[in-house]
């Protein structure tokens, strides 16, 4: 994939790092405020957070020019 | 797609049907619009990035065979796992339990493993760039040209089959309008596999594939630590069914009941589940339908080629666990309003009760996502349907480009141009194929009913091939005559089966030998018969009629073929050791379920 450029893991990366941050700062204002709905287990946070931990992983374990 | 769509959603997802549904199961957020509107953004800037990577022929159609095992393998189940597939079968595990899980551990793991390690070479070293192609240089230019008329024209009617009835699915879930929901991901799909052609696709395929991952996964996550894990989900189960909450029959094993057609509520047997699903049609989709050959076929070395569908293989045996399990546990955690258990019903009932708030199977996968995500997350649940479907539209028209380019337009039309040429005509072909399928949308809408037959159609040409296929590659008595009249009277076998059923419904105890037998049934036994005649007649037509010298078939047949010599690779990175634990798991949880 080296002659594409970018690695399409890269833009994973950059697509769960934005997904992930926004879903866990939900979550943890949900979890400040109060108003977390009972079924689904606080999981915007911890789900918001896994996706951010590994957004962030291919993001720079890919980023452009790495392995250049 | 089609190995379940064709069997299953036409029947349920028919557009009379879904047109008396409810008012809209979910209500986003402004953050769940974030969410989706990211990833729009994110499909164009791809497509933008990779249009400088699609100049040549090569690069356009085939991605540049450039694709490492890891993402041709992504993206090669990633075609398949279309957004209603995930619906409907975690509405049919809803409805008949965890028999549906057939469709993805027998009715596919075999024929990936089988095409990886037996067909992929032939595939590959004669360096075909799609199933027609391989079939010009094995049968010669009829056989191809059939094979190509048909997969063209079945495929961007499908796609615009699926795109109707994803627009549909939209309008249940979200109370989206049909025009904006086909206007905006048509717009989407056709900017960026024309810009970045297969690569681009490719890329947006194993994007959507993390993303149904990411959106779904929480789903049955949340479902078992709800219920207390799997047993804790049976004792559910089980008390419900003891106390008449739940309708009587065993949900939880894939075996046990497939001794008679009459034991089970699909109407099916063992031997049609093993030779008609297990062979007969996903031999012949995951191993000659170019829609997911095409994404082997861009691997970049034949080890890349074979351990793309292993790898894939795995991934396609924990689909249930985000599409099966859910369903299943539908059955128990779902509530009304008052805190009864819902019932979910078939999609006739909901039409003849408008107004009634019933709920069909096909949405128990929506009602669970609206069950246990919250805002972000369901905006994400939401927009892993979307990519599923854009995947599955933006599969069909490159696959749909590639065929018409290469086997219709480049043999047929214009035969000697330049490279340049051919890629534009492709980009162009791009264009006009998503453009064909919004008016196969169209059709469908204002014409309920062609879903049906549009679907069935597919499948006629798809077990024939299979036996042509096969036949070609491993037995070089074979002749060109064979393999056209093989195709043929497969082809016309289906169909006349078909017919017969539909004038007298009657005659599917002939067709899948029993009275008892289901629609199901009915779509195995006869792929099985079709696949059967290709061959019967392909052997008798080849014995009469004057073989190919051994020099013309090198490169395309058994025995007739050097295969190249694979360098020397650690255990872990072989394509066999894998495959040797892909027959272990997938042994294994047969086993479990039995």
């Amino acid at each position: 994939m080296h002659s594409t450029g970018i690695s399409i893991w890269f833009f994973i990366g950059v697509l769960l790092t934005i997904y992930g941050a926004l879903i866990l700062g939900y979550g943890i204002y949900e979890l400040s405020s109060g108003t977390m709905a009972v079924a689904n287990y606080h999981a915007s946070v911890w789900w918001g957070g896994l996706l951010l931990l590994v957004g962030v992983f291919y993001g720079a374990r890919f980023r452009p020019g790495r392995n250049e | 797609m089609i190995v379940s769509s064709m069997n299953l959603l036409g029947a349920r997802l028919s557009p009379e049907m879904l047109a008396f549904a409810a008012p809209s199961l979910a209500h986003l957020s402004p953050l769940d619009l974030a969410v989706i509107s990211i990833y729009f953004a994110m499909v164009i800037w791809i497509g933008f990035y990779l249009k400088s990577k699609a100049n040549t022929s090569e690069e356009f159609f085939m991605a540049g065979r450039e694709m490492t095992a890891w993402i041709a393998g992504l993206s090669f189940v990633s075609a398949n796992l279309g957004s209603l597939e995930l619906m409907g079968w975690a509405g049919s595990a809803y409805q008949y339990g965890i028999l549906a899980a057939h469709w993805y551990w027998v009715g596919a793991i075999p024929a990936m493993l089988f095409l990886g390690m037996v067909m992929m070479p032939f595939y590959y070293v004669c360096k075909t760039h799609s199933v027609p192609g391989y079939l010009k240089l094995r049968y010669g230019q009829g056989s191809s040209t059939v094979a190509a008329v048909s997969f063209a024209f079945m495929t961007v009617l499908m796609s615009g089959v699926n795109m109707f009835a994803m627009a549909e699915v939209m309008k249940i879930v979200l109370g989206w309008d049909l025009n904006f929901s086909i206007i905006v991901s048509s717009l989407a799909v056709a900017a960026y596999v024309a810009l970045g052609g297969l690569r681009s696709a490719i890329f947006n395929e194993v994007l959507q594939f993390v993303l149904i991952w990411g959106g779904a996964l929480l789903v049955p996550i949340l479902g078992l630590v709800e219920t207390g894990g799997w047993n804790g989900f049976k004792a559910r189960l089980a008390h419900n069914i003891a106390t008449g909450a739940t309708a009587p029959g065993d949900y939880t094993h894939m075996w046990r009941s497939m001794g008679h057609f009459a034991d089970n509520p699909m109407g099916i047997h063992w031997t049609g589940i093993l030779f008609g699903l297990g062979f007969a049609i996903s031999f012949g989709y995951w191993t000659t339908d170019f829609l997911v050959v095409q994404r082997v076929l861009a691997a970049n070395s034949l080890r890349s080629a074979r351990l793309a569908p292993v790898i894939g293989s795995f991934f396609k045996m924990a689909v249930p666990f985000i599409v099966i399990l859910p369903g299943l546990l539908g059955l128990v955690v779902l509530t009304n309003a008052d805190g009864s258990l819902m019932h979910l019903v078939g999609e006739n009932v909901v039409a003849a009760h408008p107004g009634a708030g019933l709920h069909s199977y096909n949405e128990v996968l929506p009602l669970m996502m609206v069950r246990y995500l919250g805002p972000g997350l369901l905006g994400l649940g939401i927009t892993a349907l979307i990519a599923g479907f854009m995947s599955g539209m933006a599969g069909n028209v490159s696959a749909f480009t590639a065929i018409f380019t290469y086997d219709i337009y480049q043999p047929h039309i214009v035969k000697h141009a330049k490279d340049e040429h051919y890629v534009l005509v492709g980009r162009i072909v791009t264009i006009v194929g998503v453009v064909i399928s919004i008016g196969a949308a169209y059709l469908v809408m204002n014409a309920a009913g062609i879903m049906d037959y549009v679907q069935a159609l597919f499948s006629f040409f798809i077990s024939p091939l299979l036996g042509v296929v096969l036949l070609g590659m491993f037995w070089k008595r074979a002749t060109r005559q064979g393999g056209f009249w093989g195709l043929l009277m497969g082809t016309l076998t289906s169909i006349g089966l078909w017919a017969w059923v539909k004038a007298d419904p009657s005659a599917l105890r002939f067709v899948a030998i029993s009275p008892d037998a289901k629609d199901m049934a009915e779509n195995m036994y006869r792929a099985l018969w079709s696949v059967s005649t290709s061959v019967g007649v392909n052997v008798i037509v080849s014995l009469c009629t004057k073989p190919r010298p051994l020099a013309e078939l090198a490169g395309v047949v058994y025995g007739a073929t050097p295969l190249p010599v694979e360098e020397p690779v650690p255990f872990y990175k072989n394509e066999w050791f894998w495959t040797a634990i892909a027959v272990v798991v997938f042994l294994a949880l047969n086993i479990y379920f039995w």
